[in-house]
């Protein structure tokens, strides 16, 4: 039944404008949430969830459950906990939080109040990326919605359960993604991370202690508790449990977004589910989640979309959502805008980020100008290691350094190519995008 | 004394955010949303009323305003156009759509148009790579952007 294979998108459908209530209600909607508060208690809740496998689909793959369990649940009612919502959906080449509030929003609310139940906070916010203006209305008409029908406020369900949920709106910086900078974001500070520990479980918004999760990680937790542990792990084809949302971007003929098992091969989303490469190209490499995630090449496409397998092959899963590379885009160039973009994100809080990321920027172009030096390559890489993990306050440039250190090792020739004697560079017209696609590609689909 | 500078619509929806949250500095950013809804930008004179209003100092909320991509801190446009040059985008033809809308607006980036009609910035990622290049006119997210598609943008 394609619903239960599909939890996640099976009130998505071609022929509707969104899930109103009535849709979300009529496939089961909400029917996790009666099962949380009436049948069983918090530390259920959390046992369930961690049981089911559910890891955090923002990137880092923690386990959700496992997650909650942290939080202190002895405090009694005086002590305030906080739930959030992280729909800072920014990373380049990610576009699935983004359909899921604007397609099912009630979701993405019900995930939340199970959470929230789970972890005994009466207040949650939704830290909404400023760009997603129809997510807003879509999220803010289901909140009144939820609130109307009981779903929020006091006494859920008649229970003792008591939630608010606040919609807040950013502003635009990829950074406040970042879920310490997240928090000080919320709470009206400039957005740069906070050190850690204190983890933000232990002190996190206006130093209570806090969870945050991806919103497709809450959106998982309703059919959880609605269908069961057992159903949830039958979901998984390997060793992670759950469907996920994989997709891909790039010159793919079919570029769009799936619901698949975990654990299927990468090969099948790209050549199956996108169709494979457009005509005249040839498949290069890929970043299977998201730009601050390492290149991976053809010879991968076997690897299987799981945390650990795409981890062995020398990447991340990331956020699932692959970006490919053909072999008429300048890998050089390709790592140059990533750069850029991370240079520009940069909160500026500690300096190998904010003086290594610009340094960064500055080699790649001298080296595409024809101004490098074949040394400059050996400085890249020991930026990589300089920016790399651990010698920061968060994964901003560690996570920046991903592209560039796999680019150095699968595609020097790329770089060297410009610093020879007789730079010869990709021919005129064939290197920023790939030729002059922009106006001819699109106008079938237009 | 700089409150007056706020109109009563903008201090009664900023006044309706402030209670969803415990602490009135949160506000900041809901706030300057608010005033550059009624105004388009934030100028320094309003900047400084929404502190006073927030009890923040100004350079606190300066702080945060500059942060963003979002709040101008200088004119813009009626609409705000923003395209996107992060990565798929700019593979497919993104920083082509910018050129197209500065060429036609005979604007450089983040200027206003001779008619105060639009400003053309570039924005990360959007969130819709699947129909890139795509780019933010005012609130609308426009997708698989083609010339024609820019014209049409423009009302041309």
């Amino acid at each position: 039944m394609e619903q239960m294979n599909k939890p996640l998108t099976k009130n998505i459908l071609p022929d509707r404008v969104f899930a109103t209530l009535a849709d979300y209600e009529s496939t089961g909607g909400y029917q996790g949430l009666r099962k949380a508060l009436t049948e069983l208690q918090p530390k259920d809740v959390q046992q369930w969830v961690k049981d089911a496998g559910l890891r955090g689909r923002g990137g880092s793959g923690f386990s959700a459950g496992l997650k909650w369990s942290l939080i202190a649940l002895d405090g009694g009612a005086s002590q305030n906990h906080y739930l959030i919502a992280n729909a800072d959906e920014m990373e380049p080449g990610t576009f699935k939080d983004r359909m899921l509030m604007e397609q099912d929003p009630h979701q993405l609310i019900e995930g939340m109040i199970i959470a929230a139940y789970a972890i005994q906070a009466n207040a949650a916010y939704i830290f909404l990326r400023g760009e997603y203006h129809l997510a807003r209305q879509r999220l803010d008409n289901a909140l009144q919605e939820a609130r109307s029908k009981g779903y929020l406020g006091e006494h859920i369900l008649n229970s003792d359960f008591n939630l608010e949920i606040a919609l807040h709106t950013s502003a635009g910086r990829y950074i406040c993604g970042e879920e310490t900078a997240l928090l000080n974001a919320l709470e009206g500070r400039r957005a740069t991370p906070r050190a850690k520990p204190p983890f933000p479980l232990v002190t996190g918004l206006w130093g209570k202690p806090t969870v945050v999760n991806n919103v497709e990680t809450l959106c998982n937790v309703p059919h959880i508790l609605h269908y069961g542990v057992d159903w949830y792990q039958g979901l998984g084809r390997g060793a992670d449990k759950g469907t996920k949302l994989f997709g891909v971007s790039g010159r793919v003929k079919y570029p769009g977004l799936w619901e698949l098992p975990m654990g299927i091969p990468i090969r099948e989303i790209i050549e199956n589910y996108a169709g494979g490469m457009q005509d005249g190209y040839k498949l290069r490499g890929f970043l299977p989640g998201g730009a601050s995630t390492d290149f991976l090449l053809p010879e991968h496409l076997d690897v299987v979309m799981d945390y650990d397998a795409v981890a062995k092959a020398g990447s991340r899963m990331g956020t699932g959502i692959m970006i490919v590379l053909d072999d008429k885009t300048c890998p050089v160039q390709m790592v140059l805008n990533l750069e850029q973009f991370f240079a520009q994100e940069s909160c500026g809080w500690c300096t190998p980020c904010r003086d290594g990321l610009p340094w960064t920027v500055t080699l790649l172009k001298d080296i595409i100008a024809g101004k490098g030096r074949i040394e400059d390559l050996d400085t890249l890489a020991g930026l990589t290691r300089m920016l790399g993990p651990g010698n920061t306050f968060c994964a901003l440039a560690p996570g920046a350094m991903e592209p560039l250190q796999s680019a150095l090792k699968y595609f020097r020739e790329d770089f060297e190519r410009y610093i020879s004697p007789h730079p010869n560079p990709l021919p005129e017209g064939e290197g920023a995008s790939g030729g002059n696609h922009f106006m001819s590609v699109h106008k079938e689909s237009s | 004394m700089n409150k007056l500078i706020l109109s009563p619509e903008e201090i009664q929806e900023i006044n309706a955010e402030i209670s969803h949250y415990p602490d009135k500095a949160a506000v900041a950013i809901e706030a300057l949303k608010i005033v550059q809804k009624h105004r388009r930008w934030v100028s320094d004179e309003c900047l400084v009323a929404v502190a006073e209003l927030l009890d923040m100092q100004p350079a606190q909320l300066e702080g945060v305003a500059t942060f963003y991509n979002l709040i101008y801190r200088q004119p813009v446009g009626k609409t705000v156009i923003h395209y996107c040059n992060s990565v798929t985008c700019w593979m497919l033809g993104g920083d082509r759509v910018g050129e197209l809308l500065c060429r036609h607006l005979n604007v450089g980036l983040g200027e206003m148009s001779a008619d105060g009609e639009y400003t053309v910035l570039p924005i990360v990622c959007l969130g819709a790579c699947d129909h890139a290049p795509v780019a933010m006119v005012g609130d609308e997210l426009r997708l698989d952007l083609t010339e024609d598609a820019v014209n049409e943008i423009l009302g041309r």
